[in-house]
């Protein structure tokens, strides 16, 4: 039973990204078709702005992945094609965004968190390791409640 | 070192609230053009309906225009079009569509139901031009200079309120430019 639902889920995962493109927009050529796969699969579909114009059902996805197909069968370079939607959308289009001046941030953020926590577990085991390492012995009064109660045991 | 330190989560907190607090109240979901200050791209489309001529950026050039893109599909459309209608009956501002995507029977139709506020419409059938304006949806409103210029781009229906408070004061500015 959950080797079939894990075959099911599978074959889901890897059926999804093939919903939106549709037969009569793939490129004959089956190398050209892979740059463009790809190309898309990075450029923001603008109508639903968190799906790539690969996976999007809008209608204005398809006109543009119909485009980027026409402009790679025309002999653009994947480059001339991204500068192309970066000039009429501007660089939001592209759902990885450059590194550069005011990405910068984006991009180091992750990391400069992470360090801030491997700071914060330094400084945490050190101050561990600051403390003693045995215990202080009982005061006279603690060892007088410990041998009340193991009297008192049955 | 040690009160510091535990001062840290709150102001990390206090970060993240105030980043949250910007974040949260800005609209981004609007694509703002990157057109701004840059002519018409070029386009040479039919007129709709059509009568032999051509809709060109030159169509556009010599008075300050709103280019509107819209079509019948679109539901916002029949929202901003008393709008339109208004400001074309006292020749405010001169209209012209982009009607996108359209088909011609659907348009008509729709055109002799709601009445026409266009000086002219370009029929942008194949949507090709709607895409070198960068359009990510209809309705949206340029607000195009005497050069030819997109100076300005309003995504959504146009209401009197986007009318008196930021298209007409800017249609007036562009208009008293050389």
């Amino acid at each position: 039973m959950i080797r079939l639902l894990s075959l099911a889920l599978l074959v889901l995962a890897f059926s999804w990204a093939a919903l939106a493109v549709e037969p009569d927009e793939i490129l004959a050529d089956p190398a050209l078709e892979a740059r463009a796969r790809a190309l898309t699969q990075d450029l923001r579909c603008v109508v639903c702005q968190n799906q790539s114009v690969d996976d999007s059902d809008a209608p204005l996805a398809r006109d543009i992945r119909v485009l980027v197909r026409e402009r790679i069968k025309a002999g653009d370079t994947d480059d001339q094609v991204r500068a192309f939607m970066i000039e009429r959308y501007g660089k939001f289009v592209l759902l990885s965004p450059p590194v550069e001046g005011d990405t910068l941030v984006l991009w180091l953020a992750p990391f400069a968190v992470v360090g801030l926590g491997v700071l914060g577990a330094w400084a945490y085991i050190r101050s561990l390791a600051r403390q003693p390492a045995t215990a202080a012995p009982l005061s006279a009064m603690e060892e007088d409640a410990v041998r009340r109660k193991l009297d008192d045991a049955p | 070192m040690s009160r510091w330190l535990s001062l840290a989560p709150l102001l990390v907190l206090l970060a993240l609230a105030a980043y949250f607090a910007i974040g949260l109240t800005t609209d981004t979901r609007t694509i703002k053009t990157v057109l701004i200050d840059k002519p018409l791209p070029a386009f040479d489309l039919a007129a709709f309906p059509d009568d032999g001529k051509r809709v060109t950026p030159g169509s556009l050039t010599g008075r300050v225009t709103l280019f509107n893109i819209f079509a019948s599909w679109c539901i916002t459309c029949r929202v901003e079009h008393p709008v339109f209608l208004k400001l074309a009956k006292e020749k405010r501002v001169e209209i012209i569509g982009l009607a996108w995507k359209d088909k011609p029977d659907e348009l008509r139709a729709w055109l002799e139901e709601l009445g026409n506020p266009y000086a002219t419409i370009a029929d942008d059938r194949i949507g090709r031009t709607a895409i070198d304006l960068g359009v990510t949806g209809a309705p949206e409103t340029y607000v195009i200079d005497k050069k030819g210029r997109i100076r300005f781009k309003h995504v959504g229906a146009v209401d009197d309120y986007t009318w008196t408070n930021t298209l007409e004061p800017l249609v007036k500015q562009l208009e008293a430019e050389q």
